[in-house]
C-alpha cells in the first residue's frame, strides 16, 4: 500500500531529462493501450448500454434506443438504495476520519522508532483476504457475541438490541475495509510536517488544540482530502458489506447493479453505473473545489 | 490527588492519549485477525456454525478437504501471478516515461493513468462486462477476461509505486556515472535499476495482493471460473468451513514474514550504511 503512502506527495516531481519525446511515448504505449482498450472503451460501452432497448437479452441482442428512459426508470426504481450508498458512504467517511486521525499522528509524531513497525501492522490485516476478515466481523457482531454483551452491560445498546444485520454493523463493516485507505494518506501528509512549525504554536502560547486547530490541520489537509476520497468512492460502489453484515433493508446501490448484471438486465444495470459513476464525479469535483486542493494527481 | 487510585497504566494513558487512542484504532484493525486465526482451530458442530465450538489441528492437516477450496486458490495464484508479471511490467515503462522524459500531454497522461484507481469496482467490472458482451465474448468469461481485468487495475497501483520511488531517486548518481564514461545501458543497469527495484518490488507486492483478494470486478467478470475470493463468497451463502480461516491465517502470517524480513533487511542495510 505503498502507493497510497505517496500519493498526496506524487506531485512536485520534475523531468530531469528533455527531449526525446519518441522514447516517452514508446514507454506508454503498451500500458497506455492496455488502459485504453479495458478501461476506457468498456466506459465508452457502458455508456452505450445504458441507452439500450430494456426489452432485448443477451442471445437476441439490445437494439439502440438513444433515449434517457433507462435512467428515468432506474432512478424511480432504486432511488432509496441510491442514496442509502451515498449516506453510508458519508458515514463511512466520517468514521474513517475520526479514526484514522488518531492513529496516523501517533505513528508521524508519537511512535518514535516503532514508526514503521506500525505502519506495518496498519497493512498486515490487509493482507488476509478482505472478505474473511468481513465474515469475522459477523462473528464479532453477532447477538450473543461479546460485543453486543459488552453494549448492552454499559446500556449502549438495550437488552433487545442486536448489531448484526443493522446499519450500525454494515457501515463498522465499511470502515473497517475502507480504514488504511484513510490512514496511510493522513500519515503521508502529517510526517512531512515541520516538528518546529508545531513548537512555534507552543511558544506563541497557543494550547495544544489551537496549535492542532491552525496548524497541524491546515498542514494535514492535503492527507485528509486524498484519505476522504479513497474512502468515499471505494465505499459508496461496495456492496459486500451491505450483503454479509446487513439484510436487504440495508442494501445499497452495489448490490442491484450486481444483481442487475447477473440477470442479464443490462441496459438498467448500466444506467445505474453510469449514475453512480457521475454521481461521485460531481460530489468529488465539487468537494475537492471547496476543500481547496487541486493538486491531487 | 484526589483519585489516589490512578495507576501507572491510568497515568500512562492520560500523559499519551493520542498514542493511546491509535493503538485502540489498531486493535480494532486487528479484531478480525484474531477470529480469523481463531477459527481457524476450530471444529465446528453442525455446517452453519458460527461459533468456536472446540479445538483442533485437523482443519490445518486437511485444508484442501473442502472440495474446490484448493483448486480456487490454485485459479487466484495463477492469475495472481500473471497480472503481477504483465501489469509490473508495463507500468514501470509507464512510471519512467512518466518521471525521466518531458513530452506533450503529461499532464493529462498523469489524470488518465489516475482514473481507474478512483473509479468504484463496481462501475471497472460492468463496464468490462458491458464491453466484454457486445463483443461477443459473454459466453467465454473465465481466465482471461479475470487477467484483462486485473492488469487493468493493477497498472495504475504500479505506476504511482514505482512513480513515487523514482521521484525521490537522486538523479544526480546516474549523472555522475555518465561522467565516468558510463555509456546509457550501462548506467541503467548498473545504476538506475538497482535503485528502483525496492519501487518495483513493492509495486508487484501490491499488484499481487489486489489481484488475489479482487472480489468486485472478478466476480462480474468471472464467467464459470472460481477464484479464491468467488469460493468464500460462495460458501457465505451456505456453511463456512474452517479451511478457509486456515488460509486467511496463512496468507497474514506469510505477508507479515514479508514485511518484518524487509523492515530487517532495511535495518541492516542501514546499519552498514552508517
Amino acid at each position: 500500500m505503498s502507493a497510497l503512502t505517496q500519493l498526496p506527495a506524487a506531485t512536485a516531481e520534475k523531468p530531469q531529462r528533455q527531449g526525446r519525446r519518441f522514447t516517452a511515448y514508446l514507454l506508454l504505449l503498451p500500458g497506455g493501450l492496455w488502459l485504453l482498450l479495458f478501461f476506457v472503451v468498456p466506459i465508452v460501452t457502458l455508456l452505450a448500454a445504458s441507452l439500450y432497448d430494456p426489452d432485448g437479452s443477451i442471445e437476441a441482442g439490445f437494439s439502440m434506443t438513444w433515449s434517457f428512459h433507462n435512467y428515468v426508470d432506474a432512478l424511480a426504481d432504486y432511488a432509496r438504495p441510491f442514496g442509502r450508498s451515498l449516506w453510508y458512504a458519508l458515514l463511512t467517511t466520517a468514521f474513517c476520519l475520526l479514526l484514522g486521525y488518531p492513529l496516523a499522528y501517533a505513528i508521524a509524531f508519537k511512535a518514535g522508532r516503532w514508526k514503521n513497525f506500525l505502519l506495518a501492522l496498519v497493512i498486515a490485516p490487509f493482507f488476509t483476504s478482505f472478505l474473511i476478515r468481513t465474515l469475522s466481523w459477523k462473528l464479532l457482531l453477532s447477538d450473543n457475541g461479546f460485543v453486543v454483551d459488552a453494549l448492552k452491560a454499559v446500556r449502549i445498546l438495550g437488552s433487545d438490541g442486536r448489531l448484526l444485520a443493522t446499519t450500525a454493523a454494515v457501515v463498522t463493516g465499511l470502515t473497517y475495509n475502507f480504514l488504511p485507505f484513510m490512514i496511510l494518506p493522513l500519515y503521508a501528509s502529517l510526517e512531512k510536517i515541520d516538528h518546529r512549525l508545531i513548537e512555534a504554536g507552543g511558544d506563541l502560547f497557543a494550547g495544544p488544540v489551537t496549535t492542532f486547530r491552525t496548524v497541524t490541520l491546515p498542514l494535514s489537509m492535503p492527507g485528509v482530502v486524498a484519505g476522504t476520497l479513497l474512502t468515499f468512492i471505494p465505499a459508496a460502489g461496495d456492496y459486500i458489506n451491505a450483503q454479509l453484515l446487513g439484510t436487504p433493508r440495508q442494501r445499497m446501490i452495489g448490490n442491484d447493479i450486481q444483481r442487475l448484471f447477473a440477470a442479464g438486465a443490462y441496459p438498467t444495470a448500466a444506467a445505474l453505473s453510469v449514475t453512480l459513476m457521475a454521481a461521485i464525479v460531481v460530489l468529488v469535483l465539487f468537494y475537492v473545489r471547496r476543500a481547496g486542493t487541486e493538486d491531487l494527481v | 490527588m484526589t483519585r489516589p487510585s490512578l495507576t501507572g497504566l491510568g497515568r500512562w494513558i492520560g500523559r499519551h492519549l493520542i498514542l493511546f487512542l491509535g493503538l485502540l484504532v489498531l486493535l480494532y484493525l486487528f479484531a478480525p485477525i484474531f477470529v480469523v486465526i481463531l477459527m481457524s482451530f476450530n471444529a465446528p458442530k453442525s455446517k452453519l456454525s458460527y461459533t468456536f465450538d472446540g479445538f483442533t489441528w485437523d482443519n490445518w492437516q486437511h485444508p484442501c478437504r473442502p472440495s474446490g477450496l484448493c483448486d480456487a486458490v490454485g485459479v487466484s495464484l495463477q492469475i495472481g501471478l500473471a497480472s503481477t508479471v504483465v501489469a509490473t511490467g508495463l507500468g514501470t515503462l509507464m512510471a519512467f516515461a512518466m518521471v525521466r522524459r518531458r513530452f506533450r500531454g503529461r499532464s493529462g497522461t498523469n489524470l488518465f493513468i489516475f482514473l481507474p484507481m478512483a473509479s468504484p469496482e463496481i462501475v471497472l467490472g460492468s463496464s468490462l462486462l458491458a464491453l466484454f458482451v457486445s463483443a461477443g465474448f459473454g459466453g467465454r468469461l473465465g481466465f482471461w477476461t479475470i487477467l484483462i481485468a486485473h492488469v487493468m487495475f493493477c497498472l495504475s497501483f504500479v505506476v504511482v509505486t514505482v512513480k513515487a520511488r523514482l521521484t525521490g531517486m537522486d538523479s544526480r548518481l546516474e549523472q555522475a556515472a555518465m561522467d565516468l564514461y558510463a555509456n546509457e545501458w550501462q548506467t541503467f543497469w548498473r545504476i538506475t535499476f538497482p535503485l528502483v527495484f525496492p519501487g518495483i518490488l513493492a509495486a508487484a507486492l501490491l499488484s499481487f495482493s489486489l489481484s488475489f483478494d479482487d472480489f468486485i470486478i472478478t466476480n462480474l467478470n468471472a464467467g464459470t471460473t472460481v477464484t479464491f475470493p468467488m469460493f468464500v463468497w460462495g460458501s457465505a451463502q451456505r456453511d463456512i468451513p474452517p479451511q478457509i480461516n486456515v488460509i486467511g491465517t496463512a496468507m497474514f502470517l506469510l505477508s507479515l514474514v514479508l514485511v518484518l524480513g524487509g523492515e530487517l533487511a532495511r535495518r541492516r542495510r542501514n546499519a552498514r550504511a552508517r
